[in-house]
């Protein structure tokens, strides 16, 4: 089981909450438990079977996207940070 | 009870001195630090290249932190060698291993036509007001006078352009330049600190000019009332830039600043804010990741509402806007560990702060080892379905 930090416009799609936990070996097994418990996220995360190019997803610190993309390893335990970007700068 | 030449006396004997002879091959071949005892007057009339500067009243309180190795011979000098000789010997006090006083002085070092420095310092007025700042070592005179000398432009004079503007004006940056097409609005005043109530109805750039002009006279504000926009970017990066402090509102102008950034060769420090949460980086091209490498392509417009939109706590962009100030200082001074290659992520709500590793794309379409896009595109039409730039 490793906890995932829902950035601020993804919680509405998982009733609010700032973490949730998810299970999975890889990335793509953990977006699948995520997604199958949430399915209006899939779409906010996943494209054409990998992890969306507007989404970043970084385990233990690391953007999966230096490593081995949706099929990195995910260790029980870890924390997994999905994070969309912002151009937000308060106008 | 001794008098002064007797005092002066037994400290020379007590020390090492040498001649300005001497000294020059010291200089040359034995990396010394060279410090300056005289007053502020005496130095602003020349000194010796590469020395620092602690009046001999602050020399006890100062020198620690100017010259922190005890190993290192301390080359030190005043007008003829008198004062140097007592800070000679106070520094064996302090347990320097190699005091030595330059005998004659400043004085027999110019009559040997040996190298000075005459480069002009500070004004009085500007020792009082950047005194924190001289304090520091890692700043110091050389370092005020280097944030007079650098150019810093901001993109928006919003959320995050207010305090980072603030800030970097009252530092001292001696040209800011306030890229915004905006009007100030009522809705603004619950962040945007530059402006105020008074200015409602006025060009941004104009009302932050005038703030940032009452702030520090020192400042010389160049104003852009405009949206940055592919035709106009080259023309405003032209005058010359050292760092540009983002903080656009969306996304069309991120990916351009990224794009002419990375073309210009001008580090950006990045910020961006929504409701509770910021993230702040430093993308510096050639040495860290470029925006694009950060995040491919934008998100569809459900997933990235702007402020406008989603809201932003009002002390939010403060501290963000705060922190890009810092990275764009240290920038311009050339300090510390920027966050290049590093996302700092900054939750209000737990108050916590957390850090993701960011890296270069070698497939990067713009910074990468083969660039696909080597001039501007239409970047609205890149986001298509995100709301048109402010």
């Amino acid at each position: 089981m490793s906890v995932v930090r829902i950035p601020p416009t993804l919680r509405p799609d998982v009733g609010g909450a700032r973490h949730v936990e998810a299970d999975g070996a890889t990335v793509r097994d953990l977006l699948d438990d995520l997604t199958s418990r949430f399915p209006s996220l899939r779409d906010q995360l996943v494209e054409d079977g990998d992890v969306a190019p507007f989404v970043n997803v970084y385990v233990e610190g690391e953007d999966v996207r230096t490593r081995e993309g949706i099929d990195t390893e995910v260790r029980p335990g870890s924390t997994v940070i999905l994070l969309p970007a912002m151009a937000g700068g308060g106008q | 009870m001794a008098t002064y030449r007797e005092l002066l006396a037994q400290a020379k004997e007590d020390i090492d001195e040498v001649d300005a002879v001497r000294a020059r091959e010291l200089v040359e071949s034995g990396d010394p630090v060279i410090l300056d005892v005289r007053e502020q007057d005496e130095w602003d009339e020349g000194h010796l290249v590469g020395a620092i500067h602690i009046p001999r009243g602050n020399l006890e309180s100062r020198v620690e932190a100017a010259a922190p190795d005890r190993s290192r011979t301390v080359l030190v000098y005043c007008a003829a060698g008198n004062r140097s000789a007592f800070a000679a010997k106070t520094l064996q006090e302090l347990g320097y291993d190699q005091p030595v006083s330059l005998a004659g002085g400043f004085t027999d070092w110019k009559r040997n036509g040996f190298p000075i420095d005459l480069s002009t310092g500070l004004e009085p007025q500007q020792r009082a007001r950047y005194s924190r700042h001289l304090l520091i070592p890692e700043v110091g005179e050389a370092g005020q006078l280097k944030l007079l000398q650098s150019k810093v432009l901001l993109i928006g004079a919003g959320g995050l352009g207010s305090p980072a503007s603030l800030y970097l004006a009252a530092a001292g940056v001696g040209r800011l330049g306030i890229v915004d097409a905006d009007v100030v609005d009522e809705s603004n005043l619950q962040r945007q600190i530059v402006h105020s109530t008074e200015r409602l109805g006025d060009p941004k750039v104009e009302s932050a000019k005038r703030t940032i002009e009452a702030l520090n006279p020192d400042v010389d504000v160049v104003a852009y009332q405009e949206r940055l926009t592919s035709e106009n970017v080259d023309r405003i990066l032209a005058d010359g830039w050292d760092v540009i402090v983002d903080g656009a509102d969306n996304f069309p102008t991120r990916y351009l600043v990224n794009d002419a950034s990375v073309w210009h060769d001008i580090p950006v420090v990045h910020g961006s804010i929504y409701r509770f949460e910021g993230q702040v980086t430093v993308l510096k091209p050639g040495d860290g990741p470029c925006y694009r490498c950060l995040f491919p392509s934008p998100p569809p417009p459900e997933l990235a509402p702007s402020c406008a939109e989603g809201g932003v706590l009002g002390v939010l962009p403060g501290i963000v806007g705060s922190l890009q100030a810092s990275e764009a200082l240290k920038l311009a001074l050339g300090i510390g560990d920027p966050l290049i290659g590093r996302l700092l992520l900054f939750d209000a709500l737990t108050t916590e702060f957390n850090e993701v590793a960011i890296r270069r794309d070698p497939q990067c379409p713009v910074c990468g080892e083969h660039p696909t896009i080597t001039e501007y595109i239409d970047y609205v039409e890149f986001c298509a379905g995100t709301r048109e730039p402010a």
